[in-house]
């Protein structure tokens, strides 16, 4: 791509590094001070409970009528959230699919204005419109929220072209799932971004299955990270499970789009705790309950929990005081969204087209 | 009469239709081992194998060719769309490829084929997965489009799409497959392309189809406790379009109000108002009036959605304005 208005990365020399499928051992930053490594697992922590909790009481609300349409929850995945939109600026941005909650809420959304969303009230972080699927936020870089698979991935690429015409170093992360990679719109997209060398970055998190469909019966290769060798992209495989894996792998990847305007593929091995959306069971037909029980063990929640705890940075006591804290904004939410009123009827026919020009 | 549902009626056809003739397969996301993301398919990889029924990536471009490409030698694919709202990806398969290809060829290759899943709205999917495109896809000339309403139609005009030598576009519906209806056990097919009188009046005609069957037969029998007596005409199929069934109705009832799910610039209704006014002109004794959804991306809010839908109130309103009784 050419653009006369890029400021930064000219010259910047394209160093892929070579693609890698476990994870390096260490980042090269020099180690945090106790207190510093203290306050910043906790704040992981906390973004991934707030989830877990929020989205507990979103299946219950399901179930008794106060959200409908499709839902599709992110528990057990929280550390892919979590660990790549902590190393995010705040002028960066963030695109995802239709499972949507988990980054929202990482991102700093507010937890009223999402289960209004999911409730359908004005307050609703887009007054009602959306649902479940479609959350956005403007202010918070947030652009969706998107139903189709594949249909965000180019747009992702497009929001890549902005920045680099514009000239800016932010980046865009665009989350998927494994089964959207073989979808059209991926290839042409990632083909894009690494063509005209786009700041963004790719994560595939690769929970096992896209509805019944296992990985291995849906993708020639299973391997999805070594996809981004057709596109000359930089990639790797990271463990899902491990808040400090992902945040690792995508501090290096977003170092990557800042400063050399490189795009990165990061698969990122997870798991999905619930059915694929409230109408689906939580195992049976595609998947049994002992492959289930097994990825149940490694938590993500569960094992930041006692690294904290062999490191001495969380006693039961903080737990417990952190969970209630969370638990009664989550109730708050609940509580806000019971009494945001139904949009207008007017409502309906508002926001199809505005009515303005660049006159 | 056994009364079975939608759904079941559905498989009843892809199995009578697969059993009949092994180059029918069927192919799509989740039909095999999840059994049909809808249960549509429920049993058929057990019967048929996995050559047969053929679950696919999410890739629905792709699938669309590669049912388009068996088509041309010689198989006779039924290509599922999870709904029809992700057939959007595969459209040029659709229209550039299985629509116009005996024509481009000059009549050498036929499409046997038919594009098959739920259409239109359920409840509160939003924006993305709550469209009717009947309307799109019977602008194409080269395709067939039908949108049964009952199981019953469903299972004949199924068989009929199977064993149709053209490509043929098939809109079910998600709000459907539960509903329920008699259905023969011995077999018939449904001609592709003939409208079906489901209710008898002589004050109005309902003009109808697809998911907007029932409601217009829950109108037809709530007007009917007021007196006024509803022709329903379920058109069944959109392309071809049975205008001698419309004419006929019109023409006795001298009234029309078109139902329909999708939104109104160019819709189905428009196309019926069209061969209205150019065939029974003079039987008219008041203007066509049209039942659809509102002219908006569907909202995901209940009481939005609601606001949004053709429903039973709404169409009941049409036909009390078109009969004078209400302005
Ligand atoms: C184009 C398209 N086809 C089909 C669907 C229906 N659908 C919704 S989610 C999904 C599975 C996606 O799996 P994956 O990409 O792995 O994401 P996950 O749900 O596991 O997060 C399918 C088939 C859709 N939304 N869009
Ligand atoms: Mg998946």
């Amino acid at each position: 791509m050419t653009t006369t208005k890029s400021t930064r990365r000219r010259g910047a020399a394209a160093t892929a590094p070579a693609e890698s499928a476990a994870t390096p051992a260490a980042s090269t930053a020099p180690a945090p001070s106790p207190a510093d490594r203290r306050a910043l697992h906790r704040e992981l922590l906390y973004s991934m409970l707030l989830q877990r909790r929020f989205e507990e009481r979103t299946a219950e609300m399901y179930a008794i009528g106060r959200i409908g349409g499709f839902c599709h929850l992110y528990i057990g995945q929280e550390a892919v959230s979590t660990g790549i939109i902590s190393q995010l600026r705040p002028d960066d941005y963030i695109i995802t699919t239709y499972r949507d909650h988990g980054q929202a809420l990482a991102r700093g959304m507010a937890p009223n204005a999402l289960m209004a969303e999911l409730f359908g009230r004005i307050d609703g972080c887009v007054r009602g419109k959306g649902g479940s699927m479609h959350l956005f936020d403007k202010a918070l870089g947030f652009l969706g929220g998107h139903g189709i698979v594949g249909g965000h991935i180019p747009i992702a690429a497009g929001v890549g072209f902005a920045i680099k015409y514009r000239g800016g170093d932010q980046v865009i992360v665009c989350f998927m799932g494994e089964a959207a990679v073989n979808n059209g719109a991926f290839h042409e997209a990632l083909n894009m971004a690494g063509l005209w060398k786009l700041p963004c970055l790719f994560v595939i998190e690769n929970n096992r299955y896209g509805m019944g469909t296992a990985v291995e019966r849906a993708s020639a290769i299973n391997d999805i990270y070594k996809r981004g060798a057709s596109y000359d992209m930089p990639r790797e495989m990271v463990d899902g499970q491990d808040v400090f894996a992902v945040r690792d792998a995508a501090g290096r990847a977003i170092a990557r789009a800042r400063t050399e305007s490189m795009p990165t593929l990061l698969e990122i091995r997870t798991y999905r705790f619930m059915g694929h959306s409230m109408s689906d069971a939580v195992s049976g037909t595609y998947r049994t309950k002992e492959e289930l029980e097994s990825y149940l063990k490694r938590d993500p929640i569960a094992l930041l929990k006692s690294r904290m705890e062999e490191d001495g940075d969380l006693t039961e006591a903080d737990w417990t005081t952190m969970d209630d804290e969370i638990k009664a904004i989550v109730q708050g939410s609940i509580d806000f969204a019971e009494n945001s009123p139904e949009p207008p009827i007017e409502a309906l026919f508002e926001d199809v087209l505005v009515d303005t020009t660049s006159d | 009469m056994p009364v079975i549902t939608y759904r079941e009626a559905l498989n009843q056809a892809l199995r009578e239709e697969m059993q009949r003739d092994d180059r029918v397969f069927l192919m799509g996301e989740e039909v095999a081992v999840y059994q049909g993301a809808y249960k549509v398919s429920k049993g058929l990889l057990q019967e048929f194998g996995e050559q047969r029924v053929v679950d696919t990536p999410i890739t629905e471009l792709g699938f669309a060719g590669v049912g388009v490409g068996a088509a041309m030698v010689g198989l006779r694919p039924v290509i599922e769309f999870m709904t029809w709202n992700f057939a959007l990806l595969a459209i040029d398969q659709v229209v550039n490829a299985a629509a116009k290809m005996l024509y481009m060829t000059g009549g050498q290759f036929n499409m046997p084929m038919v594009f098959r899943g739920p259409n239109g709205a359920a409840l509160q999917l939003a924006a993305q997965h709550s469209q009717a495109w009947e309307s799109w896809l019977a602008h194409i000339p080269g395709l067939k489009v039908v949108v049964p309403g009952t199981p019953y139609d469903a299972k004949g005009l199924l068989k009929a799409a199977i064993r149709d030598d053209n490509p043929v576009c098939f809109l079910e519906g998600e709000m459907l497959y539960n509903t329920k209806g008699e259905v023969p056990d011995e077999e018939y097919v449904i001609p592709i392309g003939k409208a079906d009188l489901k209710r008898e009046g002589d004050h109005v005609t309902l003009i109808t189809h697809g998911k907007m069957v029932l409601v217009a037969l829950q109108a037809a029998d709530q007007l009917a406790k007021d007196g006024i007596r509803c022709d329903v005409l379920d058109l069944r199929t959109v392309r071809p379009m049975d205008v001698d069934a419309i004419a006929e109705s019109v023409r006795k009832t001298n009234r029309a109000v078109v139902v329909e799910e999708g939104w109104e610039l160019c819709g189905v209704g428009a196309q019926v108002v069209d061969y209205v006014q150019r065939t029974c002109f003079d039987h008219l004794d008041a203007p066509v009036l049209r039942v659809h959804q509102a002219d908006v991306p569907m909202p995901y809010a209940k009481n939005l959605e609601k606001a949004a839908k053709p429903d039973v109130p709404k169409t009941i309103a049409a036909v009390r304005q078109v009969l004078y009784l209400d302005r």
